[in-house]
């Protein structure tokens, strides 16, 4: 069938544009060195051609002046292209302050998705226009790549830590999701669709989705389950830290070192709670991987966040 | 050295035959047993060749899968073992041997004035260890296949794959020996083994690139060698070193393995270079531009080659500023593969310029060299790379550079010296042609991809979106032209062999010392040690005699 030939993919994303316009400077100054070496060997391949068979020519050695500028200049080039492709992958990188949170789950072969407020997508993701995303990302089992084309931005989900990134779609509409690290049998199938919704579009979806439980909620639930909260008690210190107000604080470990208990630092110490235990508390709580689904790790993390979120609230500033 | 200009050829042929290299003695056994280093080239022909072929047969099988968008010729399994099989045979049991192993082995010794290689064993060993590799490669491939992609990224190929890594793993370990052993082997051989007068600065440029391939070789190999070692531990007897379930880490191992996997990018594109430095010259008739650039850039590439590997990794979770190192070391190593590129252009002013084909290819490689090297520039580029990552851009790029820079430059090397090896000359007319029917089809089949690779198509996609169709259709019938050109020389060769005019011994009258000897040589090469008196590519008479006292 014949659909166009088009040269660029849709560019909807707020770094999109960016990419392309670093794109095409690349772009210029490579046709621009690849014409000048062409038509240098065009032209002396037609004007040194070999007249006569016991044709000789003088030899010339080199020349220093020579070797350094066409050492110095494409090194200064490159350097341009260096600095703003680094400079723009920094910025790129880090999400904007209060980037609404989705959570991604990659398993042979489908990407599951979780909204905070409970909604659970598989292969689709709907996102509202204008509003920053961030994508905190698992893996069941082997690497997987959350690529969007669109937006120009990919990350590998590497299984063992948490991976994340963020766009903020600029142009309501429909755009390929691939995964783009080979991950087996069906890895051509593990793609999918973003939808990118106006805000009234995106409130009726949110309204209009079938939603059980938010993911703290289910979070909580498995907390119950798993018998978490025997050990971290709400009201008084048990056998394990108090978890209220923990998400996002600096605690100290038992080695004197402080880390900030953020995602990743929760989500090791549930699946090796021996790694960085925090001081005063003796290693006796069990390991629970195996016992637990990445999805299932996000919802008891977005548990223990909500209830440092109402710690903050409840204590008087 | 032969002072005299070789006369273009026109020397009728001796009326008996001499005795060769090739006469000396009949029969399997004194090729099986053979410690002469040009029979040992015949035999890595020979078996690079058939692996060439295995791989082309794999490319072939998954350009038909793609010529439409659903996955309908064969199935997403088949696929992803094809393009496997695709990669393992051409990189590791086609390109890293290619030039070194035939080329290398046969010029080597003649280029310097010696009778052979420093350990003429070891040379053979070397061979049987490739053969081993590659047989049980094959083996893993006829028992059901390996789905794991060349790259066998972890943990899929240690805990999730169910084919055969086992055996495919072990066989490309085997197959590292050979590579190492036959680059001490090259390593010995330049620094012992010289001639008399053949100072550092005066050997041929083909014998610098592969002295800084060996040294690739020699340092890099082992590295993936170890790093096969711990998957197969990992996935026959469960030690942890990748799987974080097992406690590993998996990005760990994509440090390995690329410590190396990008180095051999160079192994195969060095000795590439090394053949364009000698047929540039050859057919400009004219000292090469540049020569201690030319010479130094090798080496510089071998150096900093080594330093590059984490721009495979932009977008696996390593950290940003090592993202930035690495991107600011990868220019870097573009630098001396430009300079070689200005110095073969500037060889060719005021020169005396013939298009024999070896000069065709000359050619097609810097052109498609430039295109691969300046498309490197932009997936180097950090903020470039994370939406070219993983796509047919990159697959476009590498083709360009392991294709159309290492392939062409192998097959410029091929005819260049083929009436060396053989003593015979090949159909000219015959040989233009299929150059430039490679040059259009491999154009054709890899440009679309850097088109579809910014598009966002992903590699390794047994299907995929209808909108990528038009760019693949495109791409499979390059490639149909493209298996042409390679199908062509093979039997126009072939045919020489036996049919072709008899070679003189300089045919191109070119300089170099393997050109002083009969076409094919003698067993020993050498009647007796030559003395080298005078610089390499010394064409013009004025200049030898103001050099040699």
């Amino acid at each position: 069938m014949w659909t166009g030939f088009p040269l660029f993919p849709e560019a909807a994303s707020t770094v999109a544009g960016g990419v392309d316009a670093l794109y095409w400077f690349v772009i210029a100054i490579s046709v621009f060195f690849s014409a000048g070496i062409f038509a240098a060997i065009f032209y002396f391949a037609l004007r040194y051609s070999r007249k006569s068979l016991d044709e000789v020519p003088k030899p010339i050695h080199g020349s220093l002046a020579l070797e350094i500028t066409w050492s110095v200049i494409p090194f200064l080039i490159t350097m341009v292209m260096f600095g703003w492709g680094t400079s723009l992958f920094f910025r790129n990188f880090h999400p904007p302050e209060g980037a609404m949170e989705i959570f991604v789950t990659g398993k042979q072969w489908m990407w599951k998705l979780q909204h905070p407020e409970g909604q659970r997508e598989i292969n689709e993701l709907h996102v509202p226009v204008g509003r920053a995303v961030k994508l905190t990302m698992a893996t069941e089992d082997v690497i997987h790549s959350f690529y969007i084309p669109a937006f120009r931005v990919k990350k590998d989900v590497v299984p063992g830590i948490y991976s994340s990134m963020w766009f903020e779609p600029t142009k309501p509409g429909k755009y390929h999701l691939f995964c783009a690290e080979y991950c087996g049998n069906q890895h051509s199938g593990m793609i999918g669709w973003v939808h990118v919704l106006s805000e009234p579009d995106y409130e009726a979806w949110l309204s209009g989705a079938p939603r059980g439980e938010t993911m703290a909620q289910a979070g909580e639930r498995l907390f119950q389950r798993l018998g978490c909260f025997t050990c971290h008690r709400a009201d008084s210190p048990g056998r394990g830290p108090v978890l209220e107000g923990v998400f996002g604080s600096t605690v100290q470990l038992e080695n004197g070192v402080k880390v900030v208990a953020d995602e990743v630092y929760l989500r090791e110490s549930i699946l090796k709670p021996s790694a960085k235990t925090v001081a005063g508390y003796r290693t006796q709580m069990p390991t629970f991987q195996g016992q637990i689904s990445e999805e299932g790790l996000m919802q008891v993390i977005a548990y223990i966040k909500s209830i440092a979120r109402q710690e903050r609230m409840n204590t008087p500033q | 050295m032969n002072a005299a200009l070789a006369p273009p050829p026109s020397a009728p042929p001796p009326a008996e035959t001499p005795t060769h290299y090739l006469n000396a003695n009949y029969g399997f056994r004194s090729w099986m047993f053979t410690l002469d280093h040009k029979r040992i080239a015949l035999l890595y022909l020979a078996s690079i060749t058939l692996f060439f072929f295995i791989g082309g047969f794999y490319a072939v099988m998954l350009r038909l899968e793609l010529v439409t968008p659903a996955g309908d010729l064969m199935s997403a399994e088949n696929y992803n073992k094809s393009f496997t099989m695709h990669g393992v045979m051409m990189v590791f049991f086609f390109l890293i041997p290619s030039i070194p192993a035939v080329l290398g082995n046969f010029l080597i010794p003649l280029m310097i004035g010696a009778r052979d290689l420093a350990f003429p064993r070891l040379n053979l060993l070397s061979w049987y260890i490739y053969m081993a590799g590659g047989m049980l490669t094959l083996y893993a491939m006829v028992a059901g296949g390996v789905d794991t992609g060349w790259t066998m990224y972890t943990p899929y190929s240690t805990t999730y794959s169910n084919s055969h890594v086992m055996v495919m793993a072990v066989g490309i370990f085997i197959n590292g020996f050979s590579s190492i052993l036959t680059g001490l082997n090259f390593i010995v051989t330049i620094h012992k083994m010289r001639a008399p007068g053949l100072t550092w600065f005066r050997l041929p440029l083909f014998v610098w690139a592969h002295y800084a391939t060996s040294v690739i070789q020699v340092l890099g190999t082992p590295v993936i060698a170890i790093t096969i070692l711990l998957v197969a531990l990992e996935r026959g007897f469960g030690f942890g070193f990748f799987d974080p379930k097992l406690g590993g880490d998996p990005i760990l191992f994509q440090h390995l393995f690329w410590f190396y996997s990008h180095p051999a990018v160079y192994i195969m594109i060095l000795p590439s270079m090394g053949v364009v430095s000698e047929l540039v010259t050859c057919f400009s008739r004219k000292k090469v531009f540049g020569y201690k650039f030319i010479a130094m850039s090798s080496v510089a590439i071998a150096v900093f080659g080594f330093l590059v590997w984490g721009h495979h990794m932009f977008v696996s979770g390593q950290s940003i500023y090592a993202g930035m190192i690495f991107s600011f070391l990868s220019f870097l190593v573009g630098i001396p593969s430009a300079i070689k590129v200005f110095n073969w252009t500037a060889t060719m002013y005021k020169g005396s310029i013939s298009y024999h084909t070896p000069m065709l290819y000359v050619f097609g490689f810097i052109g498609l060299f430039t295109i691969g090297g300046l498309t490197g520039l932009i997936v180097a580029n950090l903020g470039l790379d994370v939406h070219l990552h993983d796509t047919y851009f990159i697959v476009a790029h590498f083709h360009y550079i392991m294709v159309g820079g290492a392939v062409m430059g192998y097959l410029g090397g091929i005819h260049f010296w083929w009436p060396k090896i053989t003593g015979r000359l090949y159909p000219e007319g015959w040989a233009r042609f299929s150059a430039l029917v490679l040059f259009v089809g491999f154009n054709l089949t890899f440009f679309p991809q850097f088109l579809v690779g910014y598009l966002g198509m992903p590699r390794r996609y047994h299907a995929y979106p209808e909108e990528f169709q038009v760019f693949n259709v495109m791409s499979s019938a390059g490639a149909s032209i493209l298996g042409l050109g390679y199908l062509i020389p093979m039997i126009y060769l072939t045919w020489s062999w036996r049919y072709g005019k008899l070679a003189p011994p300089n045919p191109w009258g070119a300089k170099g010392l393997e050109w002083t000897t009969p076409s094919p040589p003698t067993t020993f090469n050498f009647e007796e040690t030559p003395v080298v008196t005078e610089e390499a590519y010394a064409y013009a008479q004025e200049q030898e005699t103001e050099e040699s006292h």
